[in-house]
């Protein structure tokens, strides 16, 4: 149970992937699909976010840097304080993947319901055969 | 022993593959385009020919063209053996071109310009295989010749054609796909090459069953030899033009199919090694099952053609069975009797085709009396079959002579009761068709007691052929010194 | 030889230069588009050309000194991305480069015909997808590989859809199982980048050896090669590619079906030679034999259903199926010969699928469908079409000197000396399975009839109709026939690539590994 609890960030990824991947896989209606490919996604994009934090740290942006060099004390950047930037970096150009996904996945489905008047998969393909 | 590079093997193998392109091109006018294919059958010849004197001072031409592999290339050796396939080939081609050009006229087939075409093509397969200096060489031009030769048997673009062409296809390209290509494959990670060489590239690096397996995948794999139970494609392959039967399926395919089969077991394997593996029995005896069998089936068909390829798969598995006996008389005899069996059984293939010209008679029961009307026709046909069966004066006999003297040298009598009774086989059923062509009660006669012969173009090259088995008769020293040289006796 | 022609800092930046042409010319594209359609194709024609050169400028460079590391914006890797080009990836680039390229001007009529109204939108999406593909291969960084496969990915999606029609429901799904493999692959990366804390290829792949044994690169590796598995449809992962490769418009099909799936093959070999190593792969994982008999049930049931077809593209689809198998069963084969045919096949695959589906495209262009119906006659009426066919299918088949007969050579003697008679025996079920698909289409063109029918006993050949010459256009014939002379070239030199590129590939001490 503690081993559980030691990782609770991966049990939480692996249970929204699994939402996902059931959702794209075993629904129905296209809508429902591309939810799921989001659900999918996001799984991931925490992941990453997840492995990249440590214990109270914050987001990786430099809030008093170099402008306050006169207080020598504060301006010691100290990288326990922050964020792994890369895994938040990686994920930034993610999401801008998974959306540009998402949109070119809306966009055949609307297409889709332009031709067969139906987002339901059963449907459409009795309309196919 | 001398060996030189030459262009020659190259020049001799593309000449009617080129040959091809201005055909193609004259369709309109056939006469033009008969005068290339003769062009190019005629310079064939004359090439094969001109390279005879230097191979038979015991030297060879030699050619790499194309390194493909590591230690494999597509490459060409002209050898004494090689040679006497390829002079075979090439003067028949130039019998056949002229045939045809009576046939084809005769009968105003279609497509007549892609008749020609293929047919030049796949005479560069032909001399390709009989060139190739190693085993990927030869499969290449084994496939090619598959190939080339497929519009060739459906020529006739109708329902029998389409059957026919598949069953032909389907019986080649399985077999060298499913048996040839692996065998290769395993040979060449054994032993680290493909060339074919005098004392057989397996001597003393494989031994025992896997030696066995291979044997039989070549042998099987090589369906052009018509070995049973792989024969079946020969008769199916009958619905091709007559000419097409004749040269293909008479001379330069099946024939390639005995030549592969040949170059194995003197190339590949070695006579000493399958002679000390006890591996020759195998060949002969599988040989030996197909030659009475198909002997007996020829006695039963009705369609002459059908009747005649039945009869060349008994032949070529003569040549097989002479060559598995590994003794060197028996060796000769079989290389000898490519050139003898192809004139002889051309000859045949040619009266048939002659007939069903003239007459449009296929079977054998309608020709009773049929000499009367194709004196000369069926006169070639009779010289024809005492070569095929062996009787003097057909150069068969002398083939078979030396063959029936391998057997006594390799002291396997069983296969002289093999050759002795396949003999009377094919007298019995070649004889009785040129006795009732001449001699019967005009009741019987089914033909009008006119003589009215096919074409010209038919009739001459029929007669030459026939003549020519005779010739071989009292003349065979030029295969014969090849084959000895090619055996190095 | 060839890269004196240029100046010396063409030469040095080759490498980016391979894939900053087109995606600087699909913005180029977009902005001319809008004014003057009349220019897209050339400007698409004379990016491919430039990225053609400058993948063989590259190319020639690694022949003659090596591997390239070619460092983006200068910064130094394992920090900055690195495009790293070697005896793999460089061959990789030519084949994707001239695909393309000859691949665009194949496109000029049939798009028109096939997209009237989206051609700038077209050619703007295809630059992008070979930008994507070319990104991939060149890339050294595992992640930059993720993005740029989703580029691809995306840009592949819209080429298909384009089509309209059966084609969205055909993309959809080629969608969710697209995004579900890139999905596995960035997890895949992700846990390499905790176990290793770096995303360059080289770097990993230094770091990994100390711990091969844990868990964590387990999983990775098994992520990653699922979600290259579901890329490339390996079967049974293979469900979207039939229908999206089949309903694309027929340019597109040109495009995506030689490439799309022979670059993610490339991924894998990249994934388990140089992220991981043949060490890892075959010594510490031990699975290689069950992938290749998975690899065997893949080309038999691609074989088999292709043999269901009545569609041409979709024949032609699942032909492609059965081939991954060749190349997947090949890599893990786990020996010399295995690795090269396997690699090998990448090349002589590409090119002989564009063959075919080139082929097929001229044939559909001229029928406006791609049934079987449409071969009836058509020896007479596209013979240099069908010229074209057979030496695809040829190579298909396997039959010398066309390149598939050598790479089945090298994959056979691959399986013979693994003892691996079941991938033996699988490649030439298939060789004959694509024998009868083949032949069984020459005999529909030939004799002019679909199924046998006993009706018609006199000869026909007599009345056969007349049927004169129609050739589809030149823009799409000449192409064609350059594909189909490469065939035979490539095999002709199949010893030069051999030796000049594949040998380097093979990873060293394989013939220790696995036995």
């Amino acid at each position: 149970m503690e081993w559980v609890i030691a990782k609770y960030n991966y049990f939480i990824y692996i249970i929204l992937m699994m939402i996902g991947l059931w959702a794209m896989i075993g629904k129905n209606n296209l809508v429902k699909k591309v939810i799921g490919m989001s659900i999918f996604q996001t799984a991931i994009i925490l992941f990453y976010i997840s492995v990249g934090t440590k214990r109270g740290s914050t987001i990786p942006i430099l809030e008093h840097g170099h402008a306050e060099a006169a207080n020598a004390a504060e301006s010691i950047i100290n990288a326990a304080d922050y964020a792994n930037p890369l895994t938040q970096i990686l994920m930034l150009t993610a999401i801008v993947v998974g959306v540009s996904t998402l949109g070119v996945a809306l966009a055949v489905i609307q297409k889709i319901f332009k031709e067969y008047g139906t987002v339901e998969e059963d449907e459409i393909l009795e309309q196919i055969r | 022993m001398q060996s030189t590079v030459s262009v020659m093997p190259l020049i001799v193998v593309l000449i009617s593959a080129l040959a091809a392109i201005p055909i193609s091109m004259s369709g309109r006018y056939p006469n033009l385009r008969e005068f290339w294919t003769l062009l190019a059958a005629s310079a064939k010849f004359l090439l094969v020919a001109s390279m005879v004197p230097w191979i038979l001072a015991g030297n060879t031409y030699e050619l790499t063209l194309f390194q493909v592999l590591p230690g494999l290339a597509i490459a060409f050796k002209v050898d004494a053996f090689g040679i006497l396939f390829a002079l075979v080939a090439s003067s028949l081609w130039i019998v056949t071109s002229a045939y045809s050009i009576g046939y084809m006229r005769g009968l105003k087939e279609h497509a007549q310009t892609r008749y020609f075409c293929f047919f030049a093509l796949s005479l560069s397969a032909t001399l390709g295989v009989a060139f190739a200096s190693n085993l990927l060489t030869l499969y290449i031009f084994y496939e090619f010749l598959s190939l080339s030769t497929y519009p060739l048997v459906t020529h006739h673009q109708d329902e029998e054609a389409r059957s026919g062409g598949r069953k032909y296809l389907t019986f080649l390209l399985g077999t060298s796909i499913g048996f040839v290509l692996p065998a290769m494959l395993i040979t060449y990670a054994m032993t680290g090459t493909l060339s074919f060489s005098g004392e057989g590239i397996f001597a003393d690096k494989a031994a025992g069953f896997p030696l066995w397996i291979l044997l039989l995948m070549f042998l099987f794999g090589f369906a052009k030899a018509g070995i049973m139970p792989f024969h079946s494609w020969l008769p199916a392959a009958m619905v091709a033009p007559t000419p097409v039967s004749a040269l293909l399926h008479a001379v330069a395919v099946v024939k390639v199919g005995v030549f592969c089969i040949v170059r194995i077991i003197t190339g590949v394997f070695g006579l000493d090694l399958l002679a000390a593996q006890n591996l020759n029995s195998i060949i002969v005896y599988i040989a030996g099952f197909t030659v009475i069998v198909a002997s007996l089936i020829a006695l039963s068909q009705d369609n002459l053609k059908r009747r005649l390829a039945f009869s060349t798969i008994g032949q070529l598995s003569y040549i097989v069975m002479a060559v598995g006996l590994t003794s060197g008389k028996g060796v000769i005899g079989g290389m000898v009797h490519i050139a003898m069996h192809a004139f002889g059984k051309i000859t045949l293939f040619f009266c048939a085709g002659a007939i069903f010209v003239a007459t449009g008679k296929k079977y054998v029961s309608e020709m009773v009396g049929i000499g009367k009307r194709m004196p000369i026709t069926m006169l070639a046909f009779f010289f024809g079959s005492l070569s095929v069966i062996g009787l003097p004066p057909g150069g068969g006999l002398i083939s078979k002579w030396y063959m029936v003297l391998g057997a006594l040298e390799a002291d396997k009598i069983p296969i002289l009761v093999f050759y002795l009774i396949s003999s009377l086989l094919n007298a019995a059923y070649f004889l009785p068709i040129a006795y009732k062509a001449f001699f019967c009660t005009p009741e019987e006669s089914m033909f009008e007691n006119k003589i009215d012969e096919a074409p010209l173009w038919c009739l001459v090259p029929l007669a030459v052929t026939a003549l020519c088995s005779i010739v071989l008769f009292f003349y065979p020293q030029p295969f014969f010194n090849l084959a000895k040289l090619a055996v190095g006796i | 030889m060839f890269f004196e022609l240029f100046p010396a800092s063409v030469v040095e930046q080759a490498p980016v230069l391979v894939v900053a042409i087109p995606l600087l010319s699909a913005l180029v594209i977009s902005i001319v588009g809008v004014v003057n359609q009349k220019y897209v194709l050339p400007l698409t024609i004379l990016s491919m050309a430039g990225s053609l050169i400058a993948s063989l400028i590259t190319l020639q460079r690694v022949i003659e000194h090596g591997p390239i590391s070619y460092h983006l914006g200068s910064w130094i890797p394992p920090i900055g991305i690195e495009y790293f080009v070697d005896h793999l990836n460089a061959p990789v680039l030519v084949l994707i480069a001239a695909v393309s390229f000859l691949t665009a001007i194949y496109s000029k009529d049939v798009i028109r015909s096939e997209v009237p109204d989206k051609i700038p939108s077209y050619y703007v999406i295809y630059t992008l997808l070979v930008t994507g593909l070319l990104g991939i291969t060149i890339t050294g960084d595992a992640f930059n590989l993720y993005v740029l496969l989703e580029v691809a990915a995306l840009a592949a999606y819209g080429l298909i859809a384009l089509r309209g029609g059966r084609a969205y429901m055909a993309t959809f799904n080629y969608i969710i199982m697209g995004t579900i493999g890139a999905g596995f692959y960035l997890l895949g990366v992700g846990y390499l980048f905790i176990k290793t804390g770096s995303l360059n290829m080289l770097d990993i792949g230094q770091i990994l050896p100390a711990i091969y044994s844990g868990n964590a690169v387990l999983v990775a590796f098994i992520l990653v090669m699922l979600g290259m598995w579901i890329k490339m449809a390996f079967f049974p992962l293979h469900g979207w590619l039939p229908n999206a490769y089949t309903y694309a418009p027929t340019a597109t099909s040109c495009l995506v079906a030689p490439l799309m799936t022979k670059v993610s093959v490339y991924v894998m070999i990249r994934i388990m030679f140089t992220i991981f190593s043949a060490d890892f792969a075959f010594n510490v994982l031990k699975w290689h034999n069950i992938i290749v008999w998975w690899a065997v049930i893949a080309i038999v049931s691609g074989s088999l259903f292709a043999l269901a077809q009545r569609n041409l593209k979709k024949m032609l689809s699942y032909i492609i199926v059965s081939e991954i198998g060749y190349m997947v069963g090949g890599i893990w084969l786990a020996n010399r010969d295995g690795i090269t045919g396997a690699t090998y096949h990448i090349f002589s695959d590409a090119m002989m699928t564009l063959c075919l589906f080139m082929a097929v495209g001229c044939i559909c262009y001229k029928a406006k469908d791609c049934s079987f119906e449409n071969m009836r006659w058509v020896f007479r009426r596209m013979p240099v079409t069908m010229a074209a066919f057979i030496v695809g299918a040829f190579s298909m088949i396997g039959i010398p000197p066309t390149c598939g007969f050598f790479s089945k050579w090298f994959l056979l003697s691959g399986a013979i000396k693994a003892d691996h008679w079941g991938f033996a025996l699988a490649l030439i079920f298939s060789s004959l399975i694509n024998a009868v698909l083949f032949f069984r289409l020459f005999e529909i063109g030939y004799f002019g009839k679909l199924r046998e029918s006993k009706e018609g006993q006199e000869p026909s050949h007599h009345h056969q109709p007349k049927i004169s010459v129609k050739e589809a256009p030149l823009s799409m014939v000449v192409p064609l026939v350059v594909v189909a002379m490469s065939l035979i070239f490539l095999g002709l030199y199949t010893n030069e690539i051999v030796t000049n590129l594949i040998d380097f590939v093979i990873p060293k001490g394989l013939m220790d590994v696995g036995s």
